[in-house]
């Protein structure tokens, strides 16, 4: 079987941004660890790659990929299997991260994190998929758990039984997702709470923090949309300081995807990170 | 029950006069109604968004109004075929000059393809700079029996109209208006940023030849009269447009042993 | 070409003037120089800006009858006939009525 153990410090880290290389470096405040999107670093040489290179002799390196459709319907897509190999060979990153989603259908890739229905079925795809790309990478990887913003009338297991059957399955372990959590619950009428409460937490090797943004459904009722855009919410972080109280320490990445503010900014977000963490015994 | 197929699920997606697929609920059971729209507008506008970034020259060619229109079509006619998204776009050249109502800017399409020619240089592979000595002191027939290697982040791009005058235009500041006239265009990455540079009379030919692997010899012949060799010579060793010489049999032989220290 | 000079002599004194220079050491903490292109493409994990409408337009995508409706840069450009010999401007000058006055 595969490592068990995460080898992310239990820190802060932050995604990064190609803007931010230089300050990074110089500058990096109490961020500990560094998370790139998979799909970012599948060139063959240049800017990207060197950076990379350069960020890696500094920080321990995340890989968390957005783009191999691992609850896809179809097979996973084997040239991309080999792409991620072949940077996870290169890199000898830390961890790797992939989403509980799907996004391509028929060769159409569709750039999103799109949902699924928490059926036997699904589960047993799932479970296929992920042996695969642990076989592949030879490495145990993490499953994040995906913000929601409708259900699906024919899942038969709810996502923390279903994440829970995953991990007893194929030995992954977990990324846990707390603004995903937040949004999901509002969006879906739960309370966040008890999801955590039943979330198997001892898989859990990394958390991730982000900002949403706040719409209305048909209804009127509340429809939040994870755009990592912004600060992480308050609640959020109340709910990261319940969640830290169980697992104890962990590496905990701050995420800003869009609207991408400057350094000071985003080192502000770890700090605050940090602060969480230092609550916790270890 | 009803089930939701993956194939289901993707029709409506880039397609808003279908129904939301039935079998969607919010979280009290109802439809999803507006909620699917998360994901139609994650989709169209995460691929127009990627397109924009990926064509500025081309969006401001247009305007902001007619290439969100464009994108539009086009992301749906042509979704993405791999999770890569850095080359995204690969077909929008030729989609643009497909479309009638672009018909009087016939550059527009060639002004994409130098966009993404960029991205692609942007991402090529890296390749160690040819050692101009290496290019010193060479027999004349060795020289044009030799076989020169343009690094993997050399692209070429020939084009019927001003493209790199009309994409400096749009680009820079303070750049002339383009004149009527066709251009050749080297981009090549000297460290990690690729430029653009216009090609004199036969360098497009001569580096067509070298690309497909013809000798130095070879690659002169078809350059033709006119060529001025020692100024592309200049502009590719200045660029590390270069990156080997292969000089067959009259390689020297590699360092023996007794040669380390 | 020079007609005096071999095209080896011509090479070797080209190169012989490169030779000296440096080549700069390529940096990757370069600042970007270059319009964007490191930001062109880029895969990320988010979802889309806080509005579920801007991919639900049915009007972004019915092709066939749309015209160019306003314009950027292109209306500067005036380009007269090229390769193909049909006549081609730049201009959008059949837009020019709808603009603003002035």
């Amino acid at each position: 079987m595969f490592d068990h153990t995460a080898s992310l410090p239990p820190l802060p880290g932050v995604g990064y941004k190609p803007q931010h290389y230089a300050e990074i470096l110089q500058d990096p405040g109490p961020v500990g660890w560094l998370e790139v999107h998979a799909e970012n670093y599948m060139g063959d040489g240049g800017r990207p790659l060197a950076q990379l290179r350069a960020l890696s002799e500094r920080f321990p390196i995340s890989v968390h990929g957005v783009g191999l459709s691992i609850g896809g319907e179809g097979r996973l897509d084997r040239d991309h299997l080999a792409r991620l190999k072949h940077l996870v060979g290169w890199l000898d990153p830390a961890s790797f991260s992939e989403h509980l989603a799907w996004s391509t259908h028929d060769t159409h890739f569709f750039n999103d994190l799109l949902p699924l229905p928490y059926t036997e079925a699904t589960l047993a795809r799932v479970c296929d998929h992920i042996d695969e790309v642990q076989e592949t990478l030879g490495r145990r990887m993490l499953l994040e758990n995906p913000s929601s913003y409708l259900a699906f009338a024919e899942s038969t297991l709810t996502e923390t039984e279903f994440l829970r059957a995953v991990v007893a399955r194929t030995g992954c372990g977990l990324l846990l997702d707390v603004n995903n959590v937040f949004v999901s619950a509002t969006n879906l009428g739960y309370r966040p709470q008890d999801y955590i409460e039943d979330f198997p937490l001892e898989a859990v090797g990394e958390i991730h923090l982000g900002g949403h943004d706040e719409d209305e459904d048909d209804h009127g009722a509340p429809l939040l949309i994870d755009s990592h855009g912004r600060e992480v919410a308050d609640p959020v972080w109340a709910l990261l300081d319940l969640t830290l109280a169980r697992t104890g320490p962990r590496p905990l990445l701050v995420e800003w995807d869009t609207d991408v503010p400057d350094w000071p900014v985003l080192r502000d977000e770890a700090a605050r990170a940090e602060k969480a963490l230092s609550h916790v015994p270890a | 029950m009803t089930a939701v197929s993956q194939s289901a699920f993707r029709a409506a997606l880039l397609d808003a006069s279908r129904d939301v697929p039935d079998g969607l609920r919010d979280g009290q059971g109802q439809p999803a109604g507006r909620r699917y729209a998360v994901y139609r507008n994650n989709v169209a506008v995460s691929l127009r968004e990627a397109l924009e970034t990926g064509f500025p020259a081309v969006a401001k060619l247009l305007g902001a109004e007619n290439f969100a229109h464009l994108a539009g079509a086009y992301l749906r006619a042509d979704p993405p075929g791999s999770p890569v998204m850095m080359h995204y776009g690969a077909g929008f050249p030729a989609f643009l000059a497909a479309q009638e109502a672009l018909g009087k800017l016939g550059y527009l399409a060639d002004v994409a393809r130098l966009e993404l020619a960029m991205r692609r240089a942007y991402h090529a592979g890296d390749a160690p700079r040819l050692d101009p000595a290496r290019l010193q002191g060479l027999d004349e027939a060795v020289l044009l029996a030799a076989r020169l290697t343009l690094a993997p982040h050399v692209v070429l791009l020939r084009s019927p109209w001003p493209v790199l005058s009309v994409w400096r235009y749009t680009t820079l500041a303070d750049q002339p208006k383009p004149q009527a006239r066709a251009e050749d265009v080297m981009i090549v990455r000297p460290e990690y940023d690729p430029e653009p540079h216009l090609l004199p009379p036969g360098a497009f030919a001569f580096l067509s030849a070298l690309q497909a692997d013809e000798s130095f010899g070879d690659a002169l012949e078809a350059a033709g009269d006119g060529f001025d060799l020692p100024a592309l010579l200049g502009l590719l060793l200045q660029t590390g447009a270069l990156c080997d010489i292969d000089l067959g049999d009259a390689e020297p032989a590699p360092h023996s042993p007794e040669d380390r220290p | 070409m020079s007609k005096t000079l071999k095209t080896a002599a011509l090479v070797g004194a080209v190169a012989a003037s490169f030779s000296a220079v440096t080549v700069t050491e390529a940096h990757a903490q370069s600042k970007e120089k270059c319009f964007g292109v490191s930001l062109a493409g880029k895969n990320d994990c988010a979802a889309g800006p806080g509005t579920t409408c801007a991919g639900t337009s049915t009007v972004d995508y019915q092709g066939n009858a749309w015209t160019l409706v306003d314009a950027g840069t292109c209306t500067e450009i005036e380009l007269p006939a090229m390769a193909d010999g049909t006549a081609r401007m730049g201009s959008l000058e059949e837009l020019e009525r709808d603009l603003p006055a002035g």
